[in-house]
């Protein structure tokens, strides 16, 4: 193995593993703000009930993510120090103003989120959860301003070989970044929605008939069939965008070999990189064309026009095709289970049962989409100005081997070990009676406060 | 393009100062939960759980000025962070393996059975120890000018087991400040015995630092800079004994209801030697980003994306200490019982 290959496996393994976590706690941090909000405003003890649940699982979350982010940071300079070396006057500052605008916000006020509930009054608390909230969506702000001009690069000069920052406006909001961020945060909306219902729902399966689950649930169903169309809708537009300045990619998305008038929408195929051409072909003849042009016999550019210059193919095909059809389960199980909520007032067995295999979909069509855009930009690190091979560590290869060994060992168990503790909490909160005493004690102070005021 | 006036040697000061404040505070406060990990007793779980509520609350922040110690590193000094972290790169990798443990354990141990609990302690002590040694070899590495003889390994030994020691005496400090009864004279005991190897290692590692680079001992050994070098071992070496004498008077000058008077110097104290270490090694080796190899001013990444960049630091870093301050302020007193929500 040489160590090219090994840092991208690491790196891989890494950013997939890390990507986990913070795709939960973006958007679980804004539902955290809105069950506490809900809480202040209605007094009743049942939102503080699910707050608690849900802060606790924000709390492992958020930890699994500041270690597993952690690593990265190091990895830049370890395994791709030409990275740094070529574009680190554009990709530094950014990396900076995530550290010192999100991170320390996060911990702080997570740490009053978690402790404080006894020491601090109850609007510090909300807003606690409400910087938390905020903070999460920063730090992906940043960051993806960063990987959207790692893909789409603008406003910057190149001075014998080193990339120096002409104008910061254009870096930061670069021809990618509000499609990404877009799409990224409403995936992280799609995640914790799912998230939520599944492990609600598989809580009443075990037998909590209490009002918590119930209304966690319902949340985040509506939340998830509210977010879906949107999130097809925003996904539509990037692509848009990607076909405009990374034709490339799309071709490898579309499976589309040699540029055609009317390019057919590939249901499925097997993309073949030695003969390049596809095996198995299903598709809706014109279909490609049609979505990406809006024109039934309009042309989309092949991979022949980028030889040498087009990332490997069939990774890309796949993932592509996974997100979306992740994407579009979403969707009917979203709308179906909303529907039966608003007709029957409660789900079905089935779909309870459905919503608990959907725990995690959020999780894998996330994975799969950032497989798309990553995998897509290849050869490139940053498109058009560094490869990615020239980026590369001259660490020996035994390294970097360790380090991958090290890493691969302690990622597996701390996932094992992150699903297991979930559905753990959930079967130990189902022995747990529905409202305590001390909790009955404050819903009665607070209505005097509100008769009081 | 704002702080157009600061030229590139002044931009270099400024980052490697923010980097020294970082890495101080990152020492400092990271080092006490660091320390309390360190020393968690595998005899009594109720001791377990007080300890680690006395951290709970600041942990995460307090780790993050790791993050942005190497962050600043990796956007001012890029070179060198490369050169560094390449270096150390099995070092680097065992450390984070001990801080993921360790950041994982705290928050697995509140959720899993009775049964589990100290078995995510194990890991959590583990983690620690792993991050506090490793940290320690990779400094004393480091400060050699990340040589690969014989002899800077055994100094880096030297000085993995002496930041093990630090951490676990500022931990102990800690300690003392947020815990009562029979934790809390568990801890005085702790940090007694800690003094004496502190004080051992202060000592060895004053005297390998000026075996390692003729640049520091010419510095140490001229005047006037030596004079003010010189004074620091024995400044800390002073406030060690005033700690041992506060060590031993305070836990008799208590009554069951009444804390002690100045439980807090201790950790001052520590604090204070932390400070003044730093100091030393932070003016023996400027302005070498790696000792002996590599200057701040070589190894500087372009100037307007340091510019840039401060006019966020200018704005932010004061808020960061002001909410930091804030937190500690909200959970000043003893550390209840950890009610985690």
């Amino acid at each position: 193995m040489d160590v090219f290959l090994l840092s991208r496996l690491q790196f891989a393994l890494n950013i997939s593993f890390h990507i986990l976590f913070p795709t939960i706690t973006i958007a679980l941090g804004w539902f955290l703000f809105y069950f506490k909000l809900r809480h202040d405003l209605s007094g009743h003890p049942v939102w503080m009930r699910i707050y608690r649940f849900w802060v606790r699982v924000f709390a492992l979350t958020f930890a699994l993510g500041v270690v597993s982010g952690v690593t990265m940071s190091f990895q830049f300079g370890t395994n791709w120090p030409g990275f740094m070396e070529k574009v680190g006057n554009v990709a530094g500052p950014l990396l900076g103003y995530e550290v010192l605008t999100a991170f320390f916000l996060e911990a702080t006020f997570l740490g009053i989120m978690l402790f404080g509930i006894n020491r601090v009054p109850s609007w510090l608390h909300t807003l606690s959860a409400l910087i938390v909230a905020v903070g999460t969506t920063i730090s992906a702000f940043w960051i993806l301003s960063l990987n959207s001009w790692m893909q789409t690069p603008q406003g910057h000069e190149i001075i014998d070989g080193v990339v120096y920052a002409k104008d910061w406006s254009a870096i930061i909001f670069n021809p990618s970044f509000p499609y990404r961020l877009g799409h990224m945060l409403l995936a992280s909306g799609l995640t914790a929605s799912f998230l939520i219902a599944g492990l609600s729902a598989y809580r009443m399966l075990k037998g909590d008939d209490k009002l918590a689950p119930q209304l966690a649930l319902k949340t985040a169903v509506f939340a998830a069939a509210v977010l879906i169309p949107i999130q097809i809708f925003v996904g539509d537009l990037h692509g848009l965008n990607t076909l405009k300045h990374q034709p490339q990619k799309i071709a490898a998305m579309e499976g589309v070999w040699e540029t055609e008038q009317g390019a057919p929408l590939l249901l499925f195929a097997i993309p073949d990189e030695v003969n390049r051409t596809n095996h198995f072909e299903i598709g809706i003849p014109k279909g490609a064309s049609f979505i990406l042009t809006h024109d039934l016999d309009g042309e989309i550019k092949g991979l022949n026009e980028f030889v040498g210059e087009h990332p490997p193919v069939a990774p890309v095909f796949y993932s592509f095709r996974v997100m979306v059809g992740l994407g579009i389960l979403m969707l009917l199980v979203a709308w179906w289970s909303s529907a039966q909520i608003i007709t029957r007032k409660e789900l079905p067995d089935y779909l309870k049962k459905g919503l608990v295999w959907m725990t995690f979909s959020g999780w894998i069509a996330t994975l799969a989409g950032w497989y798309v855009t990553e995998v897509g930009r290849q050869p490139y690190l940053v498109s058009g100005v560094l490869k990615t091979s020239d980026a590369v560590t001259q660490l020996p290869p035994e390294h970097v081997g360790f380090s991958f060994v090290i890493y691969a060992a302690l990622y597996s168990v701390l996932l094992v070990a992150y699903i297991k503790t979930l559905f753990l909490m959930c079967r130990r909160s189902v022995e747990i009676e529905e409202i305590s005493q001390e909790e009955r004690e404050q819903a009665r102070k607070y209505k005097q406060r509100v008769a009081n005021a | 393009m704002t702080f157009e006036f600061l030229s590139e040697s002044q931009l270099a000061t400024i980052y490697i100062g923010l980097l020294g404040l970082s890495v101080l505070l990152y020492a400092i406060l990271d080092g006490y939960d660091l320390g309390v990990g360190v020393l968690l007793p595998s005899d009594n779980q109720e001791q377990r759980d007080r300890m680690i509520a006395s951290i709970g609350p600041y942990w995460d922040a307090n780790e993050t000025w790791l993050v942005l110690a190497i962050g600043l590193l990796l956007i001012a000094f890029p070179t060198a962070h490369s050169l560094v972290l390449q270096a150390l790169y099995i070092p680097a990798t065992i450390m984070l393996a001990g801080l993921i443990l360790r950041g994982v354990s705290f928050d697995f141990r509140a959720k899993v059975k009775q049964g589990q609990k100290a078995i995510w302690d194990k890991c959590f002590k583990a983690g620690s120890l792993i991050t506090t040694l490793a940290q320690g070899y990779m400094l004393g590495l480091y400060v050699t000018g990340l040589e690969t003889s014989i002899w800077a390994h055994g100094f880096a030994v030297l000085s993995a087991l002496g930041v093990t020691a630090a951490y676990a005496f500022i931990g102990a400090c800690w300690l003392i400040l947020k815990t009562e009864h029979d934790l809390q004279l568990r801890a005085y005991a702790w940090a007694k015995t800690l003094i004496w190897v502190l004080g051992a290692g202060i000592i060895a590692v004053s005297l390998a630092n000026l075996s390692l680079h003729d640049f520091v001992r010419d510095l140490w050994l001229s005047t006037p800079s030596g004079l003010f070098l010189g004074a620091i071992p024995l400044i800390c070496f002073s406030l060690l004994v005033l700690c041992g004498v506060v060590l031993r008077r305070l836990p008799n000058s208590q009554t069951d209801n009444e804390p002690a008077q100045g439980e807090w110097l201790p950790f001052l104290i520590a604090i204070l030697v932390f400070l003044l270490s730093f100091m030393a090694l932070a003016m023996s080796y400027f302005p070498y980003a790696v000792p002996g190899q590599l200057t701040i001013y070589q190894s500087l990444s372009s100037a307007d994306s340091l510019r840039f960049l401060l006019v966020g630091v200018v704005f932010v870093v004061p808020c960061i200490l002001a909410y930091t301050f804030l937190v500690y302020r909200i959970f000043s007193g003893k550390a209840e019982q950890l009610r985690y929500y």
